[in-house]
């Protein structure tokens, strides 16, 4: 970390800059010494609970300037993008959709859900029944006023037999929506769900005037106006003078360059060709680290990496088994060599620390050879031959972290042979299908989401096949509770029974890692993901 | 030579057809589709099926290859299976990018390499030669992203003449464009120079050794004389043969240098293409690389004819 620049002692942290988004949550504004943030800082550091963004000018609240042309320089866009909100397919179109359009609700750096085109909700007992209202006096781009109407439209491009949408499932649930007047909203579910906004916060979940369908010129509510757009390539988009949040945006208009190879990337921001770029390589922070007009932002959040066991077929039908794998992979040596010490090492449970639900107490799985010879012992094996299917579009690294596993889990007697498979159809072919291979979970924004989509028995991406009908129970249960103390300890038990019985090994929590040059200011981490959540743009300005 | 221009460019049409039946048949056999490429992690089997029949995937082969056919030959690329625009609308600018790149770098090139290589062979076993063959052989044998990683770090990083980003837009001044695509073009006369350096050098040199340039030399005449009035025109066959190979180069093969200097050309389009499964740019992209390799092939041809007195009197 580098030294912070003598601000004074006292300091303001303004969490909330625009009053008028507030109202479901109570603002808070705190006076930190230097010292104190310091030693929190160090605290934070060590257990990698939060991101942390270096340079101190973010901290002393400077004043945000007016003005100029905003360079991103972003990997993770193809010539095959659209910024059609039913499919973002990638980093580069779920950035440029914030920046034409909102959500319903936005997910702060705290990771709580904060109002945004919906002002504000409100659950009937039981959480089942729902009410939302939606913001008055907002316009799109196209001079419309902001209703009911649009907000169920954009909602049901998502639902019903046609939709593509990569959030049809997790909007399962939603039985029925209606309008109860131009700007209130009724929602029924098939059961509770106290976590609703959270649900309406998935980027996927993106305003348009009611019957757009003309994706390749979106109309938005958001901070930018849609000027250029080639795909794969780079997007020119100006400021929206009538944007309705006050705090941004500030520069007059937003380039965003796509530069997929990192190398590139890197060399465009030290050049000063661009303002900022994401997805730096974990090989070159470090480096970039010394270069006095870059800074790193870096969030820890709930990206991490999986290795999957398919708990429905041998030889992994056996928890023994699974406990033999994940006792005989070396977390700590996978960090430092994979992600180079950017990340925390997981607990073969999904929830990060960063999760409101996280339960600190688990007891930390950790490499021991003989516990892993024990466990198979245990299950009738003297040793365990078994094939891992793994590429690199698993994860960056995941080729290399499996071979790096290879020779950890030697001494344990697990013999295993590495198949690296195509990486274009990995999704479709293996992911899923191969009894042992390697995956990836971008992080939900609640634990439930995150359970929902990947353990749950009927999930449609169980990926482990993980079957547990008490898991299920509780966490339905957990679902719908209002009371947040009785739902930490059912999320505790789950947290549990997935990291001792589930199908994933889960060695890694990868840091999202940005950089920033030096002329850029305002860019904070967010546990979401990378650029703050995807939202950079109308939050940052540029010093001359 | 009517007849043989008319001959080559019957070929070339068959050519085409044939490498469209090949692409499509290609992209047909590689696993996967381009819905369950666009869903990826998140597709289920049900939003695959929807978008499937969204895209009128749902259709036989045979009968999605003979639409494209139909259409093609009406002129009309047809529209991309992933973002949905027209394929002409994501080509044209990209074509116009590889040619103005392919052109800028030709045009320092051609002359630079024929020029040294001429003058490698007047001045056979000289400093200057062997400086010449061992650079160009350096230069060849080192794979083209790292030429360009290092012309970056000695031109963008360390000495900031050039800019590291090669993203040209549509609205840049010529000037601008000429600028922010120097260090690829640096990079691909570095490949592409050798090749036809080495030709140029060979060739005129075979013919130095024959009879006929003996005679000149016991005439009296200067060497460099001999070699641009004699030995030059009867090598010109192996030299146009080796500039035309490179120019195809320089369209279809640049896909690293692209990533390299993030170039939007149409390498870069048609490898995205191809990893979506999106059969419509992948066609337009196939065929335009065909087309240019044809084409050029063909003018070569015609060209070395046109250089061979005896071939073009043929009789």
């Amino acid at each position: 970390m580098k030294p912070f620049d003598d601000q004074g002692d006292l300091f303001d942290l303004p969490l909330h800059k625009n009053p008028d988004r507030q109202s479901s949550h109570i603002s808070q504004s705190s006076h930190i010494s230097r010292r104190q943030f310091l030693q929190g800082a160090a605290a934070l550091g060590a257990s990698a609970g939060l991101g942390l963004i270096v340079p101190a000018s973010a901290f002393a609240a400077p004043q945000p300037k007016r003005g100029g042309l905003l360079k991103l320089g972003m990997g993770g866009g193809n010539t095959t993008d659209s910024i059609d909100p039913t499919l973002l397919p990638d980093w580069v179109p779920l950035n440029q959709a914030y920046m034409l359009m909102n959500g319903l609700v936005e997910i702060d750096a705290k990771m709580h859900a904060q109002p945004e085109l919906l002002e504000s909700w409100e659950a009937k007992p039981g959480a089942a029944e729902w009410i939302l209202k939606v913001r008055k006096g907002v316009v799109f781009h196209n001079g419309k006023t902001l209703d009911a109407d649009d907000v169920i439209y954009s909602i049901n491009l998502h639902r019903g037999d046609a939709s593509k949408s990569a959030i049809k499932s997790s909007l399962a649930d939603v039985t029925e929506i209606t309008k109860i007047d131009p700007l209130q909203i009724s929602m029924k579910l098939k059961s509770g769900n106290a976590d609703l906004p959270y649900l309406l916060s998935d980027y996927h979940l993106l305003v348009v005037p009611n019957g757009f369908k003309d994706w390749s010129h979106p109309i938005g509510t958001g901070p930018f106006v849609f000027g250029e757009f080639t795909p794969g390539v780079r997007s020119l988009f100006k400021r929206n003078p009538r944007y309705w949040k006050s705090d941004g945006p500030y520069v007059d208009a937003v380039e965003l360059i796509v530069i997929n190879d990192a190398t590139a990337r890197t060399n465009a921001l030290i050049s000063g060709q661009v303002h900022a770029i994401n997805r730096v390589d974990f090989k070159t922070v470090d480096l970039l680290k010394r270069s006095p007009a870059v800074s790193i932002v870096r969030s820890s959040g709930g990206q991490h990496f999986t290795f999957l066991m398919d708990c429905a077929a041998s030889p992994f039908a056996d928890n023994n088994v699974r406990l033999a794998v994940k006792y005989g992979i070396d977390r700590q040596k996978q960090l430092t060599t994979i992600l180079r010490g950017y990340g925390s090492v997981g607990n073969d449970h999904p929830i990060p620390k960063t999760d409101r639900f996280y339960a600190a107490d688990l007891p930390q799985h950790a490499y021991d050879p003989d516990k892993s010879k024990f466990y198979l012992k245990k299950a009738g094996l003297s040793e365990l031959k078994v094939e891992l299917s793994t590429s690199d579009a698993a994860f960056a690294g995941a080729v290399d972290s499996a071979a790096l596993f290879q020779g950890e889990c030697a001494p344990a007697g697990i013999q295993l042979s590495i198949r690296r498979q195509p990486a274009d159809s990995y999704w479709d072919k293996v992911w899923m299908q191969a009894p042992f291979c390697m995956g990836y979970w971008g992080g939900r924004p609640t634990a439930d989401q995150m359970l929902s989509t990947a353990y749950k028995s009927d999930a449609k991406w169980n990926d482990t096949h993980w079957r547990d009908p008490k898991f299920d129970a509780l966490l339905l249960q957990a679902r719908a509770m209002l009371d947040d103390t009785r739902r930490r300890e059912l999320y505790r038990e789950m947290q549990l029974m997935v990291s001792d019985d589930g199908g994933a090994m889960i060695p890694l929590f990868a840091d999202y890692i940005d950089a920033t040059s030096s002329k850029l200011q305002g860019a904070t981490p967010h546990p979401l993901f990378n650029f703050m959540g995807g939202r950079l743009a109308e939050h940052v300005w540029l010093e001359s | 030579m009517k007849r043989l221009v008319l001959q080559r460019v019957l070929a070339g049409v068959l050519t085409l057809w044939l490498v469209s039946v090949l692409i499509f048949v290609g992209t047909e056999l590689l696993p996967g589709d381009v819905a369950s490429a666009i869903l990826g992690q998140s597709a289920t089997p049900e939003t695959v099926a929807a978008l499937r029949a969204s895209l009128g995937l749902d259709h036989p082969a045979l009968q999605r290859y003979g639409l494209w056919l139909l259409h093609f030959l009406h002129g009309d690329l047809g529209t991309s299976l992933t973002n949905g625009r027209p394929v002409s609308e994501d080509l044209l600018p990209r074509l116009y990018n590889t040619l103005f790149l392919a052109g800028y770098a030709a045009l320092v090139a051609v002359p630079l390499s024929v020029l040294v290589g001429i003058a490698s062979a007047i001045w056979q076993d000289s400093l200057f030669d062997r400086a010449a063959s061992v650079l160009s052989l350096a230069s060849v044998s080192m794979p083209e992203f790292f030429v360009g990683y290092v012309l970056l770090l000695l031109l963008a990083v360390k000495f900031p003449l050039l800019p590291s980003l090669a993203a040209v837009s549509p609205d840049m001044a010529f000037s601008e464009r000429l600028y922010a695509t120097t260090l690829p073009t640096l990079t691909l006369l570095f490949v592409v120079a050798a090749h036809m350096l080495r030709t140029t050098r060979a060739s005129v040199l075979a013919v130095m050794g024959s009879a006929y340039t003996e005679t000149a030399i016991l005439k009296g005449l200067p060497k460099s004389w001999i070699v641009v009035r004699h030995a030059l025109p009867n090598a010109l066959a192996p030299i146009i043969n080796a500039v035309s190979f490179n120019l195809a180069y320089l369209i279809v093969g640049v896909i690293m240098v692209e990533v390299v200097f993030v170039y939007p050309g149409v390498g870069q389009l048609m490898v995205d293409a191809v990893s979506k499964r999106d059969l419509p740019v992948v066609q337009a992209c196939g065929m335009l690389f065909a087309t240019a390799y044809v084409g050029l092939n063909t003018v070569s041809d015609v060209l070395a004819v046109w250089a061979n007195p005896r071939l073009r009197h043929a009789r």
